[in-house]
This record gives C-alpha cells, structure tokens and sequence, in this order.
C-alpha cells in the first residue's frame, strides 16, 4: 500500500487511465479490507489488499484455508461487502453502485463454485438458461444460446438431465455454461476444482482455459493447489493471513519465491514448519538448463559428490522448470565452488540451512 | 342400525368436512405462504435483511400458533361476527377462525421448508444478477417445492383435525357428526363410522404428498 502511495506522488503527471479505456484493468482492487465481528473481537480476513487485473488474462490467487482468499473473490461481485477500499470493474467502483447497476455489473463478472450450486428442481437446460430467463431475453432465443452453450462445454445430450444424475465433473461444465449464458468479460472461480479428482480437473482447467483464449473472457481463480496455477495462470498472487505477500507472473513467483507462504505453497518449505535435517543447496532450473545434464556435468567438472535429498521438475506454460535440493558440503570452499559453478551455468542456487 | 341410511349423512359431512378443510387450508396458505418467505429472507443473514420486523413477526405467529383452536374459535366470536356476518352456525363462520389459526403454523411450515433450500444456490443466483423477487420466485420457491408440497400435506391433515371441533361453533362436518349424533347420545356406530372416514381422510392426504413429493423432487436420483 505505502509502495502505492509513493508512486502516486512520483508520477504525478502521468495521466490516470480513464474508465472503459482498453488499456484500463478489468479489475483492480483499492486497499481492500474485510473484518468480520465475532463475539469477543474482530477478525480481519483482508487487510489491504491492492492488485490489479489485466483484460484476458488467467489470474491466479492461492492461499492457504484461512488465508481469505474466498472472501476477496466473493469480494470481486459484492457477495461479501468490503468493509473498506474500492473494487473497480472496467474503472467503476463495484461498491458505489446504486442496487439496478450492481445487478447489471454481476451479470458481467459471472461465478463457479466449489460445489457447483446448480438448481437441483431444474434439468440442466432450464438451469444454462437461468440467467437468459433473468435478463428477459425471449424464448426461443435464449433456447438457442442454450444448446451452443451446451456445446461449448460438450454436454448437449444432457439437456435433459437433472443436476443428480450428473458426475461432480459434468456438474461444473453446466455451471460453466451457466456463468457464460450472460456473455460475461470475466469469470470469477471459487474452488472450482477443489471437489474434483485429478483427472477432472484437467479437463475442467482445460476448458476454462479454451474459454479464456477462445472468448477472451478474463478469468480469476482461487485455489489452494499450486498444480492449478502451474497449470492454466500466467500471473498468480500469494495470500497469507489476509495480506498479498506475492504478487507477478507465475514464472517470476515460482523461480523466486521470497515469502514463507509461497514457499510452503510451492513445496519449497514443507506445509508445516519443522526444522530441515541437514543444510542443503536449493538449485532452481529454468528453461534451458533443465535440458542440461546440469549435476551430471557438476560432478564430472568439479570432481564433487553430489547428494540429492529431494529434486521435483514440472511443466509449467508449456516450459520446464525444476529445482533440486541437493545435500551442502561442509567446507565452506566447496560450497562456494559448487555455487559459482551452477550460477555460471545460468541457475539460481540459494544455502537452505537447517536451524 | 341402518348403514344405507347413514351413508348419504355421511357423504354429506364428508363434503362439508372437506369444503372446510380445503377452503380453509387455501386461504391460510394465502396468508401464509407469503409470511413464511418473509420471515426467511428478512432474517439477518437473508436476501432482504430486516431483524427487527422479522423478530416482531415472529413474535406475533409465535402467539397466534400458541393459542389453540377451541380457544381461539372462542375468542374470535366478536370478531367472526363482524368479518363474516355470523359467528356460529354455518361453515363460514368456522372457516374464519380455522385460517386464523391455520395460517401461523403455515407460514412456519413454509419458513422450515425454505430453509431447506441450499444457500449456495441462493449465492449463485444472487451472483448472476437476480433480483430479491427473481431470487424467491424463480430460486428459493421452486427449489422448495417438493418440500413445499410435503409441508402442505401435514398443514392440510392438521387443519382437518381443527375441522373436528367445529360443532362448538355449530359447524358441521364429520367431526361435529361424531360428537353430536355418535358419542352425545351414545349413538357409537356413528361415531365410530365417522371417526373412521377421517382417519382413512388424513391416511389419504398423506399417501398423496408423499407420492407427490417424491415424484416432484429431482434432488435425490
């Protein structure tokens, strides 16, 4: 927030984008704050929250149970009120809209859920074609939108179908297909894939993904999984204890996490603190040298034995990236030696220590 | 005892019995029904919140649900003569007293099965842009429905077993059939006859929401 505040008066010449400008955020949060009153005090969920949102991108927050990402996405269409700070869509903000443009807005920023809340009494045609009959478009074209929505997520033969007849995975699709029926600009995912198995999941994440580049819908995603942001997102930011500790390109995050949360997030640290058993070296691979035998070629070169205690490589926007925990030699000489070695061959190496 | 005799008496009360209880039950849900979606949504946590009114309301169908029928049928002589023109003798004069009473415990039937209806679902309409009225008309009211139905069964069975008492009020019906020309003068096979006509009228009713509840629901496949 101060960081903000200081560029502010930095640039004070610079024109601010205007609302509905192509070069302004889709959305962009002001200081945003959430506390609930409990009996005996207050929590606070979010505690300043500043970030913004660039038209046609996939978004991703993560953050630990607790960490308030639900209430910042629930945040993003008012369904929890700030308790303080501006959320802007296109520029406007979300929080001094009289009752008739809010509605107008949710229609534009749609939702999916964790646990899909698909009307249950309505088969899966009539529950797509909720927000058509809302918005009063006529019948015979909002059944028609229906079926091309249907198709677009691959359940035309379940139009007939009630939600309990469909698997969890075939539940989000209509879901999906629901959010999209008001032709929305962006796609709000609360958990969207936490109840799904695995290979669910993938084809859901595809699918949001086809949307994103197909419709050039922007879609923000909360999630407490790291392979879903790996996955699909290109910017991701890191919530802990309702605070923004991270925040850039998934690239930039993953290769140079400095938080504790995004450490133990990315599985750097292990979820719960506990002390390391021996000191080691954190080697990070990017791109190309993870096509390099890097420790085969170390060893030869620098005659070292090299000891792995733990090494996890990932596909991460079609690019490799790995790191490797590798065991640290106790003659401070040879751990320089091994260091500069990986540094010139283009790899970040940190001491991890045990304390 | 004559039982060719006693049916065409019989099949009289039963029309009364059911014009009472059926009317009745129609008006109390009138009332009810619209009470029982307000005391959900004007809850501190609903769509349109509102504690103190709902507090207040709740309240007052607490009090009316609290008094019972043969009580209530008496109090409200003064005011069913004013409303209706008579406050004894005649099946509208005990139509009255029976939606007075009836439609309190419809609004909490009606309360109890909107709550049953999924909160999420209630957060995506919302997040789609609904209005409050879309939200109940077209979310929370037909979500219901299955459990709606079911809950009008039993108001519908408890609004018969108030008809029961309506010859303290010189209403008619199978209840008055029983009471006045069975057990009063020791006449049991009438009473008996009559008695039996209403179980077999609650079994009925019943069988018939339950069938229509689980016919309806898509919840469960």
């Amino acid at each position: 927030m101060l960081e903000i505040f200081k560029k502010r008066k930095a640039e004070p010449v610079q024109p601010a984008v205007q609302p509905g400008h192509p070069d302004c955020p889709i959305i962009e949060l002001k200081n945003l704050r959430k506390v609930y009153q409990v009996p005996g005090g207050e929590v606070v969920a979010l505690n300043g929250i500043n970030l913004s949102i660039e038209k046609g991108q996939i978004y991703g927050i993560i953050g630990m149970s607790g960490a308030g990402k639900s209430t910042l996405i629930r945040c993003i269409n008012k369904l929890d009120a700030p308790t303080e700070g501006q959320v802007l869509i296109n520029g406007k903000n979300l929080l001094a809209m009289d009752k008739k443009e809010l509605l107008k807005t949710r229609r534009r920023v749609a939702m999916i859920f964790q646990q899909f809340n698909l009307l249950m009494q309505k088969n899966v045609a009539r529950n797509v074609r909720y927000p058509l009959e809302i918005a009063g478009v006529d019948e015979e074209q909002a059944d028609k939108r229906v079926m091309e929505l249907l198709k677009i997520v691959g359940l035309e033969e379940k139009a007939k179908a009630y939600p309990a007849q469909l698997s969890g995975g075939q539940k989000q699709r209509v879901a999906i297909a629901r959010a999209l029926a008001s032709d929305p600009e962006v796609l709000l995912c609360d958990e969207a894939t936490s109840a799904l198995d695995p290979m669910t999941t993938q084809s859901i994440l595809a699918l949001l993904q086809k949307i994103n580049q197909e419709m050039g819908i922007t879609v923000v995603l909360i999630t407490h999984e790291m392979a879903v942001i790996r996955q699909i997102c290109e910017k991701v930011a890191i919530l802990d204890g309702g605070n923004l500790v991270e925040e850039g390109s998934v690239d930039d995050v993953f290769m140079h996490t400095k938080s504790a949360a995004g450490r133990r997030l990315f599985g750097i640290l292990p979820e719960q603190e506990e002390t390391p058993v021996q000191s080691a070296l954190r080697i990070v691979f990017d791109a190309n040298a993870a096509s390099q035998p890097m420790i085969s070629k170390l060893i030869k070169d620098m005659d070292v034995d090299v000891n792995i205690l733990s090494a996890d490589i990932h596909q991460l926007n079609g690019k490799t990236y790995g790191q490797m925990m590798i065991g640290r030699p106790d003659d401070p000489v040879e751990v320089k030696r091994i260091m500069d070695y990986l540094r010139n061959a283009g790899l970040t190496v940190e001491e991890v220590h045990a304390s | 005892m004559n039982w060719a005799e006693l049916i065409p008496d019989l099949m009289e009360a039963l029309k009364i019995t059911l014009i009472m209880t059926f009317s009745s039950s129609l008006i109390a849900y009138l009332i009810g029904l619209p009470l029982g979606v307000l005391l959900v949504v004007t809850r501190k946590d609903g769509i349109m919140p509102a504690p103190t009114f709902n507090t207040i309301l709740g309240v007052v169908i607490n009090f009316l649900r609290s008094i019972p029928f043969i009580i209530m049928l008496a109090l409200l002589f003064p005011v069913t003569r004013a409303v209706v023109g008579i406050a004894v003798g005649e099946t509208k004069a005990i139509i009255f007293p029976l939606v007075i009473s009836a439609f309190p415990y419809v609004a909490r039937m009606v309360e109890g099965s909107l709550d049953e209806v999924d909160h999420g679902i209630i957060e995506a309409s919302q997040s789609m842009g609904s209005t409050n009225w879309q939200i109940i008309s077209k979310v929370m009211l037909p979500e219901a429905v299955p459990s709606l139905i079911n809950g009008a069964a039993i108001s519908i069975t408890t609004i018969l077993a108030y008809t029961a008492m309506a010859s303290a009020a010189g209403g008619g019906g199978l209840g008055t059939m029983a009471i006045v020309d069975g057990l009063n003068i020791r006449n049991y096979d009438v009473m008996y006859a009559a008695s039996l006509l209403l179980v077999a009228l609650v079994q009925i009713i019943t069988v018939l929401g339950s069938g229509l509840t689980r016919r309806l629901d898509h919840k469960k496949r």
